[in-house]
């Protein structure tokens, strides 16, 4: 009987390094800072599933655990940073990436 | 048979988020208005859920959708409708070449990881959590979190404490 | 009693140290004192090692004393040592004893100046270094004393520092010698390279036993830069610009420092390596021609001189010619005694000025001097004397001495008949200048300005005790040396001859002596002079005296008319004599200009532009490359994102790289 492969790791894989490609275009290219945090929550979604994939397929615990880290921390993130974007936003009114660039030369 | 059904099925819903997923993040790098990014950005989170139940890591789908899609998704949709971004949506795309180039460099990035990996299978020690064992993955994750992650378990809440702590702090009124 | 030889100088350097120290604190009276008695001491022990000497057989009289190592350097060793012998012990007699006289004349000279305390310090000090000069038994120690009086010069030349010509004349006599002491310098190198060693009793030891140790080549070139630096030292031509210049200083300095010592010193290290000049006979001839031409040139110059001190000055360059002419011609010895006859009478002739200078409120100009003689007898009396001794009068030491060398430039095999011929004009032209001075001074018509006419007095008694004695050492000095011919022993030279050999060697005949003084040379006894020839010469050398003075008596005391009416007559020639032949001019323009404008644009082209072009071009380097580099800091925080994917492009990169073609 002819039988049909299991999904192979590397698909998985390309499929993160997309999301992930995805979200660095989105984090040059945007001017908005919320959406280039949301970019970011992008990229770091895409190396969960790396990580993840890994694991299941060493057969290993290690990378379902880095991933629960990893969306931890990210929570942590994201609560700090939006309070600063909110912050910023009250003392220039704007969120507007390219016009926030005080600590230039 | 019946193994070739569970098989093609799972192709099947694999392909199908894998496309979900790609189209919703495309979307979110491109809509002008924050909230419908937001919007994509939860439909990413729970496809990409749907990939890690495929993975046999329940745990990890459901925290993630309930940590990622719930609170983080919800935060940013709260902070956006805080702010007042109306002017930013008449504002038009300036090119800037820096970002060109940005974006250039990104999709040769991509070229890279795609060539390695289809170049290289995973290969290493392979450990002894094997896929039946993972079924029962609460308690598999639960028995390593708390043996032998300990530490960094505890680092963590240590972390969240100081994120709730500095949040409530930057967010305060200046009087 | 030998052993105690470095008790000569420390003597004045103790008293350089107490006076330097604690001078200005005591009074005149304390200062004068410990100055005087250094020397007093100095003195007494230079007589009693002498005694000492001279109580030893001729052939013991050689005696080295090392004070400590100096420079102990890998193969090169120096020490600090004295050598007594005939020769040191002589020079360090007479430069004792005059200093001694001129001290004690200097407590009544320096009476009202307030640099009292300093100017016995640095008298002292020059005593101490020339001291060290004279007893050194090595060429490096002599090196020391020679560095050591030419800055003690300076110091006593600018020593009223305030007249802006005081200093300058200061700063030039420094730079002149320093001009001759390089040509010392390379000599010593020289010295070095080829026996490794500077001591005096090893290099000419080592060369007494083997003639033929250097190449004549490399005796040439050691004994004509050592005589380079004889000729800054003691100011011949070309380096005698800075001695007219230095009467700038107080008199009694121009009198121990420029008379009787200091310039001195060139002739005494010529004499002292006599071994090495022996050896090259081209230097020899070099040094008798260069002491004949200063000779003459610089007794032109005091013809027309209105200076007293610079018409002594000029004197003393021509005698010091005189000196080079005798060592030139082989005659080391009567060199050495006209240094001490020279120091005799010329230091009584400075002093005697300064007596003068003293009585006329320190007025300079001869013109303005006249009939002095009955009213400052002393001074008149051993002044005449003194000029007496230097035109070559017979009886006194002056004629011994200066006819010694003219026998021996013509009688010596090194010697020549057109040296002597140009030496007795010198002589004559001598005789003429002195003794116009002496006119001038003290006989004729008072033209003394009528505010200072008042106030001529004789100089105190401890001013004018030195001048006597001085007087009464020119007379009998030469006494020690009267030649054989005029029955006496001419102990001089039997005493010096350990060191100086017992006459000129009979080296290779140079090419210019002359027919008539080799056949006359050799028609006498084998010891190669005849009697009657000498005698003959003396007694043309006495005539050309006596004229000169009668010319002088002719033009300033009988007619004083006449130099004005031949001024008048040869008006460009008188300017040119004047002005000393415009030299000081044309070294100006020669050296003097030519070295500031090197200095000027190596100043402009080579030290603000490239060198500091380089530093402040390395500065502005940086500042450009780090303004270049602060544009990477926008503030735009997706630039930095930008970086970060361009490193992160890179690690991939080089992975997949290094994975395809491992």
């Amino acid at each position: 009987m002819w039988v049909v492969p299991t999904i192979p790791p590397a698909l998985y894989l390309m499929l993160s390094g997309i999301l992930f490609t995805i979200g660095v275009i989105g984090a040059l290219t945007r001017r908005n800072a919320i959406v280039v945090f949301m970019c970011i929550e992008l990229m770091l979604n895409a190396v969960n599933l790396t990580f993840v994939t890994l694991s299941h397929f060493l057969q290993s615990m290690d990378g379902v655990l880095f991933a629960f880290f990893v969306i931890a921390v990210a929570a942590a993130e994201a609560a700090v940073g939006l309070a600063i974007f909110v912050m910023i936003y009250r003392s220039r009114e704007t969120i507007n990436l390219d016009e926030i660039n005080i600590l230039k030369w | 048979m019946a193994e070739n059904i569970g098989i093609i099925f799972q192709w099947l819903i694999f392909l199908g988020m894998a496309f979900f997923s790609i189209v919703a993040s495309l979307l979110l790098v491109t809509r002008k208005n924050p909230i419908h990014s937001a919007l994509f950005l939860v439909l990413n989170f729970l496809c990409v859920a749907v990939l890690f139940l495929l993975l046999q890591s329940q745990f990890i789908a459901i925290i993630q959708v309930v940590v990622y899609a719930g609170a983080i998704a919800m935060l940013i949709v709260f902070v956006i409708m805080l702010l007042d971004l109306e002017k930013e949506l008449r504002a038009g795309l300036k090119i800037i070449y820096s970002k060109v180039i940005g974006g250039f460099l990104a999709l040769l990035f991509l070229l890279g990881i795609l060539y390695s990996v289809v170049a290289k299978s995973p290969t290493g020690k392979t450990g002894s959590y094997t896929p039946e064992k993972m079924t029962a993955n609460v308690k598999a994750v639960g028995e390593v979190l708390l043996t032998q992650y300990l530490f960094p378990f505890e680092i963590i809440s240590i972390l969240l404490v100081a994120a709730i702590i500095g949040a409530v702090i930057l967010s305060k009124k200046r009087t | 009693m030998l052993d105690y030889v470095w008790l000569i100088p420390l003597f004045p350097a103790i008293g350089f140290v107490i006076n330097g120290f604690f001078g200005r604190r005591y009074s005149k009276k304390v200062v004068g004192w410990v100055a005087c008695s250094a020397l007093g001491l100095s003195f007494l022990t230079s007589i009693l090692i002498f005694f000492d000497l001279i109580g030893r057989p001729p052939s013991e009289r050689v005696f080295e004393k090392v004070i400590f190592d100096w420079v102990v350097s890998g193969s090169f060793q120096s020490v600090i040592g004295y050598q007594v012998d005939p020769l040191s012990i002589l020079m360090a007699l007479v430069v004792s004893g005059v200093s001694f006289f001129i001290h004690i004349y200097s407590v009544g000279y320096m009476h009202d100046d307030p640099g009292y305390p300093r100017y016995f310090t640095y008298l002292n000090l020059f005593v101490f270094m020339m001291l060290n000069l004279v007893l050194a038994n090595n060429f490096l120690l002599m090196f020391v004393g020679w560095e050591g009086v030419g800055l003690c010069s300076y110091l006593l030349i600018g020593f009223w520092f305030e007249k802006d010509s005081a200093a300058n004349a200061g700063k030039k006599a420094f730079v002149v010698n320093r001009v001759g002491d390089f040509g010392f310098i390379l000599g010593i190198f020289l010295l070095f390279i080829n026996f490794g060693t500077l001591d005096f009793t090893d290099i000419f030891g080592s060369l007494q036993k083997n003639p033929h140790l250097l190449e004549s080549g490399t005796v040439t070139a050691i004994t004509i830069l050592l005589f380079v630096g004889a000729c800054g030292k003691s100011a011949q031509i070309p380096l005698y610009v800075w001695l007219p210049d230095a009467m700038e200083g107080p008199t009694p300095v121009s009198s121990l420092i420029h008379a009787a010592t200091m310039v001195t010193a060139g002739v005494y290290m010529i004499a002292r390596c006599n071994v090495l000049y022996s050896m090259a006979p081209i230097s020899m001839m070099i040094v008798a021609i260069v002491g004949c031409a200063t000779a003459i040139y610089t007794a032109s110059i005091g013809f027309c001189q209105n200076d007293i001190k610079k018409v002594l000055a000029y004197s003393t360059i021509s005698q010091l010619g005189y000196m080079f002419l005798g060592v030139g011609v082989g005659a080391f010895s009567a060199g050495i005694f006209h240094l001490m006859t020279h120091a005799f009478f010329k230091g009584l002739l400075f002093l005697g000025a300064g007596s003068v200078m003293h009585a006329l409120s320190g007025e300079l100009d001869m013109r303005k001097m006249g009939a002095l003689r009955k009213k400052i007898p002393i001074t008149f009396w051993t002044f005449f004397i003194a000029t007496l001794a230097i035109a070559g009068v017979p009886g006194l030491s002056g004629f011994f001495s200066k006819d010694e060398i003219l026998w021996q430039a013509f009688s010596s095999s090194h010697g020549h008949f057109f040296l002597w011929l140009v030496a007795a004009v010198a002589a004559g032209m001598t005789a003429f200048y002195m003794f116009r001075a002496l006119f001038m001074t003290f006989f004729g018509e008072s033209r003394v300005d009528e505010h200072v006419a008042h106030h001529i007095h004789e100089s105190p008694k401890i001013m004018t005790v030195p001048l006597m004695i001085l007087a009464v050492l020119s007379v009998i000095g030469g006494y020690v040396g009267v030649p054989h011919l005029l029955g006496g022993a001419n102990h001089v030279h039997e005493f010096l001859a350990p060191v100086l050999g017992g006459g000129a060697e009979p080296a290779k005949a140079h090419a210019g002596i002359s027919l008539l003084s080799q056949a006359w040379a050799s028609s006498g006894e084998s010891g190669g002079h005849s009697a009657t020839l000498e005698l003959l010469m003396m007694v043309v050398s006495v005539i050309i005296a006596l004229i000169g003075i009668g010319i002088a008596y002719l033009f300033y005391v009988k007619n004083p008319a006449l130099p004005k009416l031949l001024a008048e007559k040869k008006r460009g020639l008188y300017q040119l004599v004047l002005n000393k032949y415009y030299i000081d001019e044309l070294y100006e323009i020669l050296f003097i200009n030519s070295l500031k404008n090197l200095g000027t644009g190596l100043w402009r082209g080579f030290d603000e532009f490239v060198i500091d072009g380089t530093v402040n071009g390395i500065a502005c380097l940086f500042g450009w490359l780090s303004s270049v580099m602060r544009r990477m800091q926008t503030g735009l925080v997706q630039n930095y994102a930008f970086s970060m994917i361009i490193g992160g492009v890179i690690l991939v990169v080089y992975y997949i790289v290094r994975a395809i073609f491992y």
